[in-house]
């Protein structure tokens, strides 16, 4: 592979300076995803004649005087779950195949607004269900940087085009790892945001009570850059926070002298691959020679978390999934009746895993079940928060690895859920108590894979987040 | 256990409320999968917590209101255009009272 | 009240059984703001299908809905106006499909719902138990084609989303009723209450005002509910008046033959005046209810509360009364009607202009069914005035009333238009002459001062004219006549 040398904030600092031509940086990127994107399979659309015009018209803003914005004429991979206006937006399921969003996502219109250039839509799991990119209906994605392996999931064609350098940012979604988890496995920086920081308006809901949207990038500056740019008040989702937020970038390079980070105790040795400790381990010695106070932090509920989020995750998927009826938009397979039209085109539409999930959440959902299994777990959720809220009283930050192991090779765990939905054990938690946490990569593992350590802050905690991002990326030089 | 916590029977009435036809295989598949899932999420009805409250949202804010203000509406032939099957500027479905196996 | 058994059904089996009706009605409203209940595409009646349609009403993915203020405090003034509690609420999905509800989830309100535990109170006096008042979102609507447009033979259906995600105030009372009067009356009082706080516009026609009847019968004396049956499709107080009327005929037949009643939902079909059963699969429905995780709890603040509740308008209630004191001679239910449609203000108002109170009641009541149009207050106070002064026959003033409802206007120029208005001056003039000529004795004594005297003159104009002459002109020119 052969990634992007320069970053997005170099990239639009040349374009608005007219060193670059934005339409040259599309051209070359265009020219990358020419040489490995057939290998690859990060994307379900490149757009590449809409890159070009847009880069265009970014270049005549420029020649007219006009400051596009801080990413001007960088290349953006979307992935599939956010609504594009004219786009194809298909969440990598039959179901929506050739759908075309009227309207923008919000956190896509914030992106373009601040002269970025959307490049292509890229592959999930099918509806973000999934941690391998295996889930979706079209073809799985491959790991660039072990193309037996996968990418991670479920926004593994994001994490996969960042990382083959097809584009120096991409979005993706998380859910219960869905950024973190890819990012890690790709060697690539991924963002999930503090839970109502990025509107969640145009994307394709999965678990709206967990689904936040966040960056890829290759460094933790551009994806400081992103996140400030997208994390924005919306009134169009009223789960959006309205308070004011201090941006991330002006303290990026303020360190962590005296900051308290805690290992989080429960997210650690049982289940983690020997090397991804080790890779953990010197990840805190690094932050420890920065200046930070480390010390072990106790989450006693945070083992409870898979088992929450695989109850609320699918019972809200059941009841967000049902408008894929046949009816408006997407897929029909005729039949006599319209339930039966509804049945008909909800089998043939969905895959096995999307199926399992709306299974199992409409029966936690069902007459009988609601208060042992979704009321449960909605009280887990209060318990890991309270939790946590006590690990906040002695740390500023928390610390575990990302994911239990290196990328996996592609077919090895699709048999058997159960060992696919562990891969989101470090993950999870997060999600549902609505904090921010990011993947940094550092370094690779026995088999020469990326290994990822996850960085997790209190509720609009990411300034000091990424600020500890930032010293673990300097420390590997 | 699995094959008691949800019998094939269960798993088929959950699929016609969920608006899915399963085939014998993946009720089996499903029905034992389900099973196994729910025995690992069984470790919640453990846990000694029917005093707390239910997280709704991970924060406790309320009241995001809009005011009465017509917008832009949707362009009916765009909206239309991405339709199975229209008629009349309107979205045809087969007969809506048909027996749903 | 009871019903004496079978006595529509005339086989005389058990017909010594007295039976009581229990009627619980659930009335849904829409409310009367410019937007959808979560989007901001406009909440009108009619239009080309599938015009009023947003993201969010139309369902498409990766839409979210943002709740419209206007609806919330439509709603907390049903409440008050009700005499609920209004408290912090909670919307949930209610999950079940249909090709009319876009997202095959309707967002309403479960188990906290804005207003709960109000009562309303009947013309008649009597207090009905309002068990909550929700907020919820409407669906589109469904037209079957073929089949004669039923539902069941249809060939197949067009969906048009126009009404989708329209806000509703589902109003649920508590099973109090007891004869299909009564819940006319209910409906009709609640409509009244509802139009007056400015909610709704109450019309049952235009299905903006819906209601289905929960009804089910006992033995008299019984203390237990029978098993009920929802009737769905009553689109007027009529139909719903013998839709009730009917089911309550049929439950019993059934219940006096041994025969039980069978938990259904059942459509009242108005060409043969028959209620039907729906396909009965009521035990595959299960809503699976959960907190919508795209809004967040809503908790009008106190303060806002109290702002709705100081400026809400007279109710119903309030309004009889006060009109009631201005009209002592009028009767309870004639009272009732006035404020029903509205018209209490223009009655109260023309009276304080001067208004004959008991003629402007009368036109209110007879002649104003349809409306009042352009009509205003001193119109109507004069044209009583003109009657009461018997310058107008009461067909005369019919027409003039008319006419003043369609295109406004001063009644006494209307009148002339028609040819009904006395005479002109110079024909005044004249009939003076005449009538002084001929009664000079008369004459002389007002002259001297008899003041009673105007009334015979006029009398006697009024009477060779055949009432066409105008008494107040024709008075004035007497006055003049004297001083001169």
């Amino acid at each position: 592979m052969n990634p992007s040398p320069t970053s997005a904030s170099q990239t639009a600092a040349a374009v608005r300076s007219k060193a670059r031509s934005a339409l040259s940086v599309v051209e070359e990127h265009l020219a990358v995803i020419g040489q490995s994107e057939e290998e690859i399979c990060a994307f379900n659309i490149v757009t590449a004649d809409k890159a070009r015009s847009r880069a265009a018209q970014i270049d005549a803003q420029i020649a007219q005087g006009h400051n596009p914005g801080p990413l001007a004429g960088v290349p953006v991979a979307i992935k599939d779950n956010l609504c594009t206006k004219g786009i194809p937006t298909t969440c990598s399921s039959r179901i929506l195949e050739g759908w075309e969003p009227p309207y923008d996502a919000t956190a896509v219109e914030l992106l373009c607004g601040a002269g970025a250039v959307i490049i292509g839509k890229t592959n999930m799991d099918e509806f973000a269900m999934g941690s391998s990119t295996e889930n979706s209906a079209f073809r799985p994605t491959r790991n660039p940087q072990d193309t037996s392996k996968v990418p991670g999931g479920s926004s593994g064609g994001s994490a996969a085009a960042v990382a083959a350098g097809f584009a120096p940012i991409a979005l993706g979604t998380d859910t219960g790892g869905s950024i973190r988890q890819p990012a890690a496995l790709c060697g690539v920086v991924g963002v999930k945001p503090t839970y109502g920081r990025v509107s969640r308006y145009g994307l394709i809901a999965f678990a709206s009570s967990l689904d936040q949207i966040g960056p890829f990038a290759n460094t933790v500056a551009d994806a400081a850059l992103v996140t400030d740019v997208i994390a924005q008040f919306d009134s169009r989702d009223s789960t959006s926070i309205s308070q004011p937020v201090a941006d991330v970038l002006p303290t990026l390079d303020h360190g962590v002298a005296g900051v308290r980070i805690g290992v989080i105790k429960e997210l650690g040795g049982k289940g983690i691959a020997p090397d991804v400790a080790a890779r953990c381990d010197q990840a805190i010695g690094a932050l420890e020679s920065a200046g930070a106070k480390v010390g072990q932090a106790s989450v006693p509920s945070a083992g409870y978390g898979l088992s929450a989020y695989y109850l609320i995750a699918p019972a809200e998927a059941s009841s967000n999934l049902a408008r894929f009826d046949g009816v408006r938009y997407g897929l029909r397979v005729d039949a006599k009746s319209t339930p039966e039209m509804n049945i008909a085109t909800r089998s043939a539409g969905f895959g096995e895993e999307v199926k399992r999930r709306i299974m199992l959440g409409t029966y936690a959902l069902s007459s009988g079940y609601y208060d042992a299994y979704y009321a449960k777990a909605q009280k887990v959720r209060t318990l890991i928060i309270a939790d946590f809220a006590k690990a906040w009283e002695d740390f500023d930050l928390l610390l575990s690895p990302t994911s239990p192991t290196t990328a996996f090779s592609l077919g090895e765990r699709t048999a058997d859920p159960m060992a696919m939905y562990m891969s989101d054990v470090c993950t999870v938690p997060v999600n549902l108590t609505g904090q921010a946490a990011m993947s940094v990569p550092y370094g690779c593992g026995q088999d020469g894979l990326p290994v990822g350590v996850q960085i997790l802050a209190p509720a609009l905690g990411e300034p000091l987040m990424f600020r500890a991002a930032a010293v673990l990326e300097a420390s590997l030089g | 256990m699995s094959q008691e916590r949800i019998t094939k029977h269960e798993c088929a009435h959950v699929a016609a409320l969920a608006r899915l036809r399963l085939t014998d295989d993946e009720l089996d598949r499903f029905s034992t999968q389900l099973g196994e899932l729910l025995d690992h999420v069984a470790e919640v009805e453990s846990l000694d917590i029917d005093d707390l409250p239910a997280t709704q949202h991970p924060f406790g804010i309320s009241n995001l209101l809009r005011a009465d203000e017509p917008a832009q509406t949707l362009d009916r032939d765009q909206v239309l255009a991405q339709a199975p099957h229209i008629e009349n500027g309107q979205f045809r479905v087969p007969p809506v009272l048909g027996e749903a196996s | 009240m009871s019903q004496q058994g079978l006595e529509s059904t005339g086989d005389g089996v058990a017909a010594e059984a007295e039976w009581e009706t229990v009627i619980g009605l659930e009335v849904h409203a829409e409310l009367a703001t410019q937007t959808k209940l979560f989007s901001a595409s406009p909440n009108r009646f009619g239009g080309e299908p599938n015009t009023h349609i947003d993201p969010v009403s139309l369902g498409l993915p990766g839409a979210l809905p943002v709740l419209n203020q206007k609806a919330v405090e439509l709603a907390i003034r049903v409440g008050l106006a009700l005499n609920c509690t209004v408290q912090p609420s909670v919307f949930a999905r209610k999950n079940y499909f249909y090709p009319d509800m876009p997202k095959n989830f309707q967002t309403s309100q479960y188990d906290r719902p804005i207003n709960t535990d109000g009562w309303l109170e009947l013309a008649s006096g009597k207090r009905v138990g309002i068990e909550r008042a929700h907020l919820e979102e409407d669906t589109g609507k469904t037209t079957h084609i073929g089949g004669g447009g039923r539902i069941h033979e249809a060939g197949y259906s067009l969906v048009d989303y126009n009404r989708a995600g329209v806000p509703l105030i589902e109003i649920v009372g508590r099973p109090e009723l007891r004869s299909a009067e009564e819940a006319r009356q209910y409906v009709s009082e609640l409509r009244g209450i509802l139009v007056a706080v400015g909610a709704s516009d109450g019309k049952m026609e235009e299905g903006s005002l819906r209601v289905d009847c929960n009804v089910s019968v006992r033995p008299v004396g019984s203390e237990t509910l029978g098993t009920r049956c929802e009737i769905k499709n009553v689109n007027s107080l009529r139909s719903m008046a013998r839709a009730i009327t009917y089911e309550a005929n049929r439950q019993i037949k059934l219940l006096s033959n041994g025969e039980p009643v069978v938990q259904q939902t059942r459509h009242w079909d108005e060409s043969d005046g028959r209620t039907h059963a729906l396909r009965s699969k009521e035990e595959d429905y299960d809503y699976r209810y959960f907190p919508e995780p795209d809004l967040l709890p809503l908790e009008p603040s106190l303060d806002w509360v109290e702002q709705i509740r100081q400026a809400l308008p007279p109710l119903p209630r309030d309004r009889r009364s006060k009109l009631a004191e201005l009209l002592p001679s009028a009767n309870a239910a004639s009272v009732a009607v006035v404020v029903e449609r509205g018209m209490d203000t223009l009655v109260t108002d023309a009276i304080g202009a001067g208004g004959v109170a008991q003629r402007v009641h009368n036109h209110v009541v007879h002649n104003l069914a349809d409306g009042v149009g352009c009509l205003l207050a001193d119109a109507l106070a004069e044209l009583t005035q003109m009657e009461e002064a018997k310058e107008l026959t009461s067909t005369q003033a019919k027409k003039v009333l008319e006419a003043l409802v369609a295109e406004g206007g001063a009644p006494r120029q209307l009148a002339t238009g028609m040819g009904f208005e006395a005479m002109a001056v110079e024909q005044l003039e004249a009939l003076l002459d005449e009538l002084l000529a001929t009664y000079p004795a008369e004459w002389q004594r007002f002259c001297d001062g008899d003041a009673k005297l105007t009334g015979f003159f006029v009398g006697q104009a009024m009477k060779s004219t055949q009432g066409k002459a105008d008494g107040k002109a024709l008075t004035q020119l007497l006055n003049s006549r004297r001083s001169s």
